[in-house]
């Protein structure tokens, strides 16, 4: 029998959080590894050597190391294709064009405001460090934007790929979780009618509500 | 034709698209969409974002999803620009073209469209901003540099989508000081050069008038 994959950092990152979301949807058993970031552990030679920019999450499957969280899910969804969700990364490569094409969606306009818009209101609080006022205007109106062109996507459309649930509203989850859970602008996707339709029905998927579990436990370690 | 591509030839965004036809060496029609008169916001199926680009049936929008497609619809046809067989080495490719379009292009395109873009629609210039994303651009590099001393290319042995997807960018920032950066790393530099000098990016930018 295989031995579990290995995911490196905390379940609290966002870009850990959508590997841990994928690797649940497809059964695939793991053991979550902690990279002590207090202590400079990403910063080592040791870890540099799996993931050379000192980020989170690092990914390891037998003789493979990869990191991008994207790159990580794109591979377990195509190694492990046969089990867990299906259809999560489309069965033909029209279904998977598609995906993709919302994907990058996600990860060329979502990601940038959302991101930005997350640590500005979620963590630099906790992290007592100031808030930059315009940095939060700028990015919720380019938020507003990208939100404006999925709520039309989604009056016709039940997920962004098509009829399926699949990585591309997956890797919306993390910022999304913190969003609407952690700001006080949840309204950026609650005010949309299909927008909040489709993130009420993603973010009650088993899988990711066992992430959200993860995030709040206090030493999560394997599944 | 089957093959449709609607953009504007000056953006990296259909540079990379059009790069990627040429290595598959496919036929295609290029419908030109002028940004300026907000053309691209007429019609529907390219409002949400140019390039566009249709095959037959599929239509298809995100510069990176197309490459991606037409890597895998066109597999035999061209340069291999992706690995179908190995799903090890495909892994590999998908982590240099996700480093490319979060960490690379983050930095380089914002920089092109500072210090090349900019002037010549005679706007300023923020030069603040150009500071910090030349020192966003050096981590990156910095990383590059190491991996391409080991590896040809940066998805392996062999030219792939993963570099491809550079070429508009690096091509524009070795115009400006910002080529620096890049002349000062060996083998980022070699890397340069060699896949600037592929036969099919000189095929697009015949098509350019920059």
């Amino acid at each position: 029998m295989a031995a579990p994959v290995k995911v490196y950092g905390p379940p609290l990152s966002t870009a850990v959080s959508r590997v841990l979301a994928c690797l649940l949807e497809k059964d695939v058993p793991f053991q979550l590894l902690p990279v002590n970031m207090a202590k400079g552990e990403h910063k080592k030679p040791d870890y540099l050597n799996i993931q050379p920019f000192g980020q989170v999450p690092a990914f390891q499957d037998e003789s493979i190391t990869l990191f991008e969280s994207r790159a990580i899910s794109r591979y377990i969804c195509d190694k492990y294709a046969n089990q867990g969700n299906k259809r999560l990364y489309g069965t033909n490569p029209l279904e998977k064009a598609s995906i993709d094409q919302w994907l990058e969606a996600e990860g060329q306009n979502f990601n940038p405001p959302s991101s930005i818009l997350v640590f500005q209101l979620a963590f630099a609080p906790r992290m007592k460090i100031k808030q930059d006022e315009n940095l939060i205007k700028q990015n919720e109106a380019k938020l507003a934007k990208v939100l404006d062109v999925y709520d039309k996507r989604l009056e016709e459309s039940r997920y962004l790929a098509g009829d399926d649930f699949t990585l591309a509203d997956l890797s919306h989850l993390p910022n999304g979780q913190y969003l609407v859970n952690a700001t006080d602008r949840g309204e950026l996707f609650t005010s949309r009618k299909n927008v909040e339709r489709w993130w009420g029905e993603i973010s009650s998927k088993e899988s990711w509500k066992k992430v959200v579990e993860m995030q709040k436990s206090p030493s999560p370690k394997s599944a | 034709m089957a093959i449709k591509v609607h953009g504007n030839p000056l953006s990296p965004a259909a540079q990379r698209v059009l790069l990627c036809l040429a290595e598959k060496d496919l036929e295609h029609e290029f419908v030109y969409v002028d940004l300026a008169t907000g053309q691209q916001k007429k019609e529907p199926f390219i409002s949400i974002n140019v390039p566009a680009f249709e095959d037959g049936d599929l239509k298809l929008f995100e510069s990176r999803a197309i490459t991606k497609y037409i890597a895998h619809a066109y597999a035999d046809k061209g340069t291999p620009l992706i690995n179908h067989e190995d799903l090890k080495k495909m892994a590999i490719i998908g982590v240099w073209l996700e480093v490319e379009a979060q960490r690379f292009d983050a930095a380089g395109h914002k920089l092109s469209f500072e210090i090349l873009v900019k002037p010549i629609k005679g706007w300023t210039t923020d030069e603040a901003l150009v500071e910090q994303l030349q020192a966003q651009l050096t981590t990156v590099l910095d990383v590059y540099e190491k991996r391409l001393a080991q590896s040809k290319y940066l998805g392996g042995d062999n030219f792939s989508l993963a570099d491809l997807h550079h070429v508009p960018i690096v091509n524009n920032l070795l115009k400006t000081k910002v080529k620096a950066l890049f002349e000062e790393r060996p083998h980022v530099w070699a890397w340069c050069e060699d896949i600037l000098a592929r036969p099919a990016w000189k095929k697009v930018l015949e098509g350019v008038k920059f």
